[in-house]
């Protein structure tokens, strides 16, 4: 049989010499495009997330005075005429007496220059040092607020950035988590089969049939109100993945009853492999890819969870960012009515969700580089 | 078949004995018991609670007691007298206030179940037999969109939308003039004006994943043999697909509805607080905002059976539909 799968891909990939199973799946991935597209987004969102003081123009909590300010883009064309470097011009707040809305009126008479490495806030980096420098922004009193500011006059566009260390991260430690209960159970539910298999996967069963959201509500809404961010922040990632854990290991004991049959793994039980020998250096390395891809698949559904608990108030609150706090400023329909940038945050989840998808669709098809094209 | 039926019964119960436990540590959890928060609350508002009215609540609820009997005492309520506890907060039987909404939950997730189904079939069958035409990949977007955007935000831009450019106020199941009437046709039919839209919100991420199960399952039946073998016998193209690969490709569809309820249900709870629907979601939600911990627990409780039933039906169904899985 090996000799079959060695002879079928020698002749498949284009007369080359025998390739390793990784260049393979590196091919097959490269093949779908969506998902190379996806990774580069992926792989910007998590720089973004790591250098959020030098590229936010603002800090987050900044509050520049002009609330519920619409987003204002910089723009080449002032003095009728083409200007370089793009100009934000300034504005100025009024209160209409009549209807009581604050409304904005652009001043072009004021002329601030978008300039690179700006200074402006001080930013501490993960507490090594200081910095005032930003990659982008105006001096200050100039209107650069690509998404808007909200109700205290603080830049959306800023906070987003932020928040996307929270909403980033909180889906690979809340995977992490899930992956480690996956595995085990998984592996001990495929490994040894019998009432042990039976167990687990009643327990899968009844899992997956809870209702996520009510369930995810009730415990978070049970985390203890003292806690701090970082507590709080733990315990969603551990309440998410006490969910997020049943498709992983349902992943991991498909592999398992599979490949347990085959035969190295005979050939290193009658070599005298113990039983953890034969899981950790034969089995798992030949699904890892399998399981790298149900990870990238079950991201997305972690930063949704954290994105809806924290929109509803129960799951991270403020002073944390993360954009499902910043869309709790959104829940209320008249807030949205004047100012519906702040619904941007969201945009950011969508494509991040999306990303994660694709990416774990490529990853997918590349885990088995000797299957033949999907159907689907 | 009834052999199936009973033996899936039988399963159910190691099932709900779990949920109940689960739903149980969830009225547990949070710190202190709710008679202390609720004394709290009513000493905020100043009214005096003196030790005999305390010691007798305590009694009634029987606080005291080892956890293990708590729970049974509580199962026993609940089995035996239809008795959810009693709601702190809204001065009312547990049962109910769930009996009030929960029929609306049913009602607004089944409904949702089925708008998927009717567009997801359809449009599942058709990307297949057309694969990668022009609709097919926009179909695909619209699935995978349907998947990224959170049901929430999908409601809020519902609510942006229809406030902003036709001033109308989305958000509840009935207009006002409708609220207390006794039911009949015009209240159906307002109740369906109002419908439509958490419907096709709630609808949507589930119609996502359904449109993809129907296009492989369809396609995967599109190569095999027989196909090619009534084709060439002049079977009408659109009578063979309807007549056999579709009815083959719907067995997973039903059996999907084991995991789609759960997510109806989930997304109609978060839904339905965006919107303010009179259903479980926006009570649960305050439930669990003051520690109206009973009210909570006996919601959790009841969604989660309200899915093991549907899990259980689809099975049922599943089962009627192909003898290979009664008979395994």
């Amino acid at each position: 049989m090996t000799i079959e799968k060695a002879a079928s891909t020698s002749t498949a990939s284009t007369g080359q010499p025998e390739e390793s199973p990784l260049r393979l799946m590196w091919y097959k991935f490269r093949a779908h495009r969506l998902a190379v597209w996806s990774l580069w987004i992926i792989v910007g969102l998590y720089l973004m997330a790591i250098f959020a003081n030098f590229l936010a123009p603002f800090d987050p909590e900044t509050r520049t005075g002009l609330p519920y300010s619409p987003p204002s883009w910089p723009t080449v064309m002032a003095d009728d005429g083409f200007n370089w470097p793009p100009v934000v011009y300034g504005v100025t707040s009024t209160l209409d007496m009549k209807t009581f809305k604050r409304v904005y009126t652009v001043d072009t008479t004021r002329q601030y220059p978008v300039k690179l490495f700006v200074a402006g806030d001080q930013q501490s980096w993960f507490g090594l040092f200081a910095s005032d420098r930003h990659l982008i922004g105006v001096e200050s009193g100039g209107a650069f607020f690509l998404m808007g500011t909200d109700a205290l006059g603080r830049d959306v566009f800023s906070r987003v950035i932020y928040g996307s260390r929270i909403s980033l991260s909180i889906g690979l430690v809340g995977v992490s988590i899930s992956l480690v209960l996956g595995v085990i159970l998984g592996g001990i539910s495929g490994y040894f089969g019998g009432a042990i298999d039976l167990v687990v996967q009643r327990l899968i069963e009844i899992i997956q049939c809870f209702p996520s959201i009510p369930l995810w509500m009730a415990l978070a809404a049970a985390l203890p109100h003292d806690w701090t961010t970082v507590q709080v922040y733990f315990g969603i990632t551990v309440i998410l993945s006490l969910v997020g854990w049943t498709d992983l290991a349902r992943v991991v004991r498909g592999r398992f009853l599979s490949l347990r049959e085959e035969d190295f793994v005979m050939a290193a039980r009658l070599a005298g492999a113990s039983e953890a020998r034969i899981i950790g250096k034969h089995l798992l390395p030949s699904f890892a890819s399998h399981i790298i891809a149900s990870v990238t698949l079950s991201i997305p559904s972690m930063i949704l969870a954290e994105t809806s608990l924290s929109f509803l108030g129960i799951g991270l609150t403020p002073p944390a960012l993360s954009w499902g706090v910043l869309l709790q400023t959104a829940q209320n329909v008249n807030t949205l009515a004047i100012s519906p940038w702040l619904l941007l945050p969201g945009g950011m989840v969508i494509i991040t969700v999306l990303a994660f998808n694709f990416l774990g669709d490529g990853l997918r098809d590349a885990a088995d580089p000797f299957a033949k094209e999907r159907l689907s | 078949m009834w052999r199936f039926i009973l033996r899936r019964l039988m399963w159910m119960i190691p099932t709900l004995v779990i949920i109940s436990i689960i739903s149980f540590i969830i009225i547990q959890l949070p710190p202190g018991d709710y008679l202390a928060s609720y004394i709290a609350r009513l000493e905020s508002r100043g009214s005096n609670v003196d030790q005999a009215t305390i010691d007798s609540l305590r009694m009634r609820y029987g606080l005291d007691d080892p956890l293990i009997v708590q729970y049974f005492k509580w199962l026993g309520n609940i089995l035996l007298h239809g008795n959810f506890g009693y709601s702190f907060e809204w001065r009312l039987p547990v049962s109910q206030l769930i009996l009030e909404r929960l029929p609306m939950t049913f009602m607004v997730a089944t409904a949702s179940l089925l708008f998927a189904w009717s567009v997801a079939l359809p449009i599942g069958i058709f990307s297949a037999v057309k694969q990668y035409s022009l609709a097919d990949y926009f179909f695909t977007v619209l699935g995978f969109l349907g998947l990224g955007i959170p049901n929430f935000m999908l409601a809020l831009v519902f609510l942006y939308v229809s406030n902003r450019y036709f001033g109308l106020s989305v958000g509840g199941l009935f207009s006002p003039a409708y609220l207390n009437a006794p039911w009949g046709i015009h209240k159906i039919l307002d109740l369906l004006s109002h419908l439509w839209i958490p419907v096709i919100i709630i609808g949507t991420a589930g119609t996502a994943g359904l449109i993809r199960i129907t296009r492989a399952n369809v396609l995967d039946e599109l190569r095999k043999p027989y196909v090619e073998t009534a084709r060439s016998k002049g079977l009408h193209p659109m009578l063979l697909i309807l007549k056999y690969p579709v009815r083959i490709a719907l067995n997973p569809f039903i059996s999907s509805i084991g995991f789609i309820l759960p997510g109806m249900i989930s997304g109609e709870v978060i839904v339905s607080i965006v919107l303010n629907l009179p259903t479980t979601g926006p009570l649960l939600y305050s439930a669990l905002l003051s520690q109206d911990t009973y009210l909570a627990g006996a919601f959790v409780l009841m969604l989660a059976v309200l899915t093991v039933i549907g899990v259980l039906i689809s099975d049922i169904l599943l089962a009627w539909l192909d003898p290979r899985i009664r008979l395994s």
